[in-house]
């Protein structure tokens, strides 16, 4: 392209125009349209795919764990009329919330659809007070007969769980179909009497201490994929093609291996009665009585997640070092340096780059790992997933886990956020 | 630096020993082939010794050996006389130049050069002294907070150099330091070496296969191929009086012509060469009549119509090919059944005579025509 070259030596900060008087700039935009809208193209059935499967997910799942409709579904106006109850002032609704609660009940008894009937009610209300599932059942079959009031002293008068102010304003609170109580839970927070957000009791706690314990031990296993997997990188990257293919295919073995073959296998290994404790009693290592139990707890799941995830610290560590040259270390050397110094001041800051994409690429893993643990971690090897799956799987409680979720991906983030402060993205190099 | 010059060095406590001595030295990676056979050099204070060879003969092996970075199979290799094969790499005090370099990528410039410093714990203000120093010699004043990848190639290879002086070694290494820049920096850079070399004293082991660089920079070249130090010399007698027949072929242009040597007269003796025509040559290496051996010819010392008398040979040669280029002319020319023979014509005003196909008188002097042992 024919740059006006007087441009460059009268005034440099000035845009260059090229002769036909269009800046360079717009005319360089012009003539690459093409080749950007050849790109995007590329790109867009791999766009859709992730908006599908992955951005829509992820924005439901963020819906989800702030909004809960069931009570205003099956209670419509009862949920309404709740909401002009002042709680401070008075420890029960009015009558006319009371009649439209009955009203409601009478209603709902006829659904049968999923999600929409009294019972549905009743779990959500139990997520917030545990022992209070079955009220509502029993409630809808009495109150069928009911055909005038006074409501409130007939709702009252059900069960003396009815009477309770609590159940009031939890009613009122979970009426809101959007609400923050499902984060609140899983911080191990509850409302109490006046409404505020209080700690759990000590017993009930059990969400804040698995999200410290995955930090923590997603931590560990990452610091111990660095320690194993530094040294073996190294090897790799020092030998001759035709060995360290070889070693190379051992450390990839478990990406090729099923997983559940690999569980089976740590079982058999790591069992009170299996291989380990066998020989450690054999050598007369340890006492026959005293075989420390390996599997099915946290050693269990640090033993099997370290196996299952040092491939992803080795690989970006190989890459690293693969293009780093002896000649380094033995200019270092030749300058007087001993092995140890060299190692530290040359060649370490060098694999930084793998380093911190290992570290990041096994700690993300790691902090979502579901399976394994779930397979060997037995109740004090559990991770946070595992208690989303529970919700997901078993007690139904979709937003709760969909907020346990969201804080992870928020803690995810943070900790993104941090290591891209401190290391920079754009140093990590991932192979 | 110290600026201790080539002599003063020469002249120190330990007078006229070498510094460097390779004692029947050998060398195998793969306990099957020796990449180095049975090398004895010896190279001297404040000299600049090149190997020179083709690749694969085994220089870069020769210098690891001495840098300590491969163990020698056999032999020993004394470095101020002290047998080194068991002193680690960074306590030999031995500079070395990479060809790639091996700048430090995370270090500035400065940072590169303070790590040999750093090592010997010298305080920051020395360090500084002797860091622009280093860098002023090299002609890069002001470039230490760059780092090397904002270097060009010859700045990059001047920092290297830089870096291997700036601890004031007796010894600098060098392997094929410039074998990654353009021809004119290479020439630039190889005279500035060889000033650097000049100016300081230091001795220089350098390792190239670049023929015009060996003779236009050292002291004395080392001719290796196939792990074997062919000859060792300094580059004139190199180019015109290589000892057999690998040397002659290898520096410069040379031509070869086979035949049986008639007859042994002192210093000449006569070889008849393949077409029959009997030559009059230089004895080199031949021992006895009858041999097998090999006549090597400058193509510069062929002068085309010789004045009978003149020349001891002269014999008939057809034009095969010329080709132009400038200065002179490069004439392939049917020469006593070979036609690869190649005579150097200058461009001078009469070059009338030489034409594709035409036939003329050439010859050389006795003197010009070595008869190596082939
Ligand atoms: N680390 C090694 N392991 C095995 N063989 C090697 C190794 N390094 C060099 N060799 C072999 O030793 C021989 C000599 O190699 P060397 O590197 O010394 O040659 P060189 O003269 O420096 O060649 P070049 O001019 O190409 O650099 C070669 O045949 C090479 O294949
Ligand atoms: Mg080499």
């Amino acid at each position: 392209m024919a740059t006006a070259a007087h441009d460059l030596t009268s005034n440099p900060s000035a845009p260059l125009i090229a002769d036909d008087g269009v800046p360079l700039k717009q005319k360089l935009a012009r003539t690459t349209r093409r080749q950007r809208i050849r790109a995007f193209m590329l790109t867009v059935p791999l766009l859709a795919f992730l908006v599908i499967t992955f951005v829509f997910p992820i924005g439901k799942m963020l819906v989800r764990s702030v909004n809960n409709p069931t009570v205003a579904n099956v209670l419509p106006n009862f949920a309404t009329a709740i909401q002009s109850w002042d709680e401070t002032s008075s420890d029960y609704p009015d009558e006319a919330v009371f009649e439209a609660f009955v009203t409601d009940m009478q209603a709902a008894r006829k659904v049968r659809e999923i999600g929409k009937t009294v019972a549905n009610v009743g779990v959500r209300v139990n997520y917030e007070i545990p022992g209070t599932g079955s009220l509502f059942k029993s409630a809808s079959r009495k109150l069928a007969k009911v055909e005038e009031g006074p409501y409130k002293e007939v709702v009252l008068d059900l069960h003396k769980k009815w009477n309770n102010p609590l159940l009031w304003q939890t009613l009122k609170r979970v009426s809101n179909e959007n609400t923050a109580t499902f984060y609140v839970a899983a911080l191990d927070r509850t409302y109490d009497i006046d409404g505020n957000v209080v700690a759990k009791k000590e017993e009930l706690q059990i969400y804040v201490n698995i999200f410290w314990r995955t930090l923590w031990l997603s931590a560990l296993i990452t610091g111990i994929c660095l320690v194993l997997a530094y040294p073996v990188s190294y090897l790799l990257s020092v030998l001759p093609l035709k060995t360290s293919n070889l070693l190379m295919i051992m450390v990839l073995l478990p990406f090729w291996t099923s997983l559940l073959v690999r569980t089976t296998a740590w079982i058999a290994i790591l069992q009170s009665n299996g291989i380990i404790n066998n020989i450690l009693v054999w050598a007369n290592v340890i006492g026959d009585d005293s075989r420390p139990q390996m599997i099915y707890n946290q050693t269990g799941t640090i033993i099997a997640m370290v196996h299952i995830l040092l491939p992803f610290m080795v690989l970006p560590l190989f890459s690293v070092m693969k293009t780093i040259p002896p000649s380094y270390m033995r200019a270092a050397r030749s300058m007087g340096g001993s092995w140890a110094y060299s190692f530290r001041r040359i060649y370490l800051p060098q694999t930084l780059p793998g380093v911190a994409a290992g570290t990041l690429l096994v700690f993300i893993l790691a902090i979502g790992y579901y399976i394994t643990p779930a397979l060997v971690g037995g109740q004090d090897g559990l991770l946070i997933s595992n208690l989303i799956a529970f919700h997901v799987r078993s007690s139904g409680n979709w937003s709760l886990a969909a907020a346990l979720g969201t804080l992870l991906l928020v803690v995810i983030l943070v900790l993104y956020w941090l290591y891209n402060k401190f290391i920079g993205v754009d140093n990590l190099k991932f192979g | 630096m110290s600026e201790k010059s080539a002599a003063e060095t020469v002249s120190s406590n330990s007078a006229g020993d070498p510094l460097v001595r390779f004692v029947n030295v050998q060398k195998s990676y793969d306990g099957e082939v020796l990449v180095v056979k049975d090398l004895n050099l010896d190279v001297e204070r404040g000299e600049f010794l090149t190997m020179l060879g083709p690749s694969g003969s085994g220089k870069t092996t020769c210098l690891m050996m001495l840098a300590g970075f491969e163990p020698a199979t056999h032999g020993e290799i004394f470095l101020d006389n002290q047998p080194i094969n068991n002193v680690a790499p960074h306590k030999r005090g031995i500079g070395m130049v990479f060809q790639n370099y091996a700048l430090f990528p995370h270090m500035s410039v400065a940072e590169n050069l303070a790590f040999p410093l750093e090592v010997r714990s010298m305080n920051s203000t020395d360090r500084k002294k002797r860091i622009d120093r280093a860098l002023s010699m090299v002609q890069l004043d002001g470039f230490g907070h760059r780092r090397p990848a904002q270097l060009s190639g010859g700045q990059q290879q001047r920092v290297a150099v830089a870096r291997a002086l700036v601890f004031d070694p007796d010894l600098v290494l060098m392997d094929e330091p410039l074998g990654a820049l353009d021809k004119n920096l290479r020439e630039q850079m190889q005279y500035e070496i060889k000033h650097i070399h000049e100016q300081l004293g230091v001795t220089v082991v350098y390792v190239t296969h670049d023929q015009s660089e060996a003779l236009t920079m050292s002291n004395r070249i080392a001719v290796f191929n196939d792990g074997v130090v062919q000859q060792l010399a300094p580059p004139a007698d190199l180019y015109e009086r290589p000892e057999n027949a690998f040397v002659a072929q290898f520096i410069g242009e040379n031509n070869r012509l086979q035949g049986v040597v008639e007859e042994i007269n002192g210093d000449y003796c006569t070889v008849r060469v393949g077409d029959g025509t009997v030559i009059k040559a230089l004895v080199v290496n031949i021992k006895s009549k009858g041999e097998q051996c090999t006549l090597s010819l400058r193509p510069e010392r062929v002068y085309i119509n010789p004045q009978a008398g003149g020349v001891e040979n002269i014999v008939q040669a057809k034009v095969q090919e010329l080709i132009y280029l400038g200065d002179h002319i490069r004439a392939r020319m049917m020469v006593c059944g070979n036609d690869e023979f190649i005579v150097k014509v200058p461009n001078s005003a009469d070059k009338s005579a030489l034409q594709e196909g035409v036939e003329a008188p050439i010859g050389w002097l006795a003197a010009d025509c070595r008869a190596l042992a082939s």
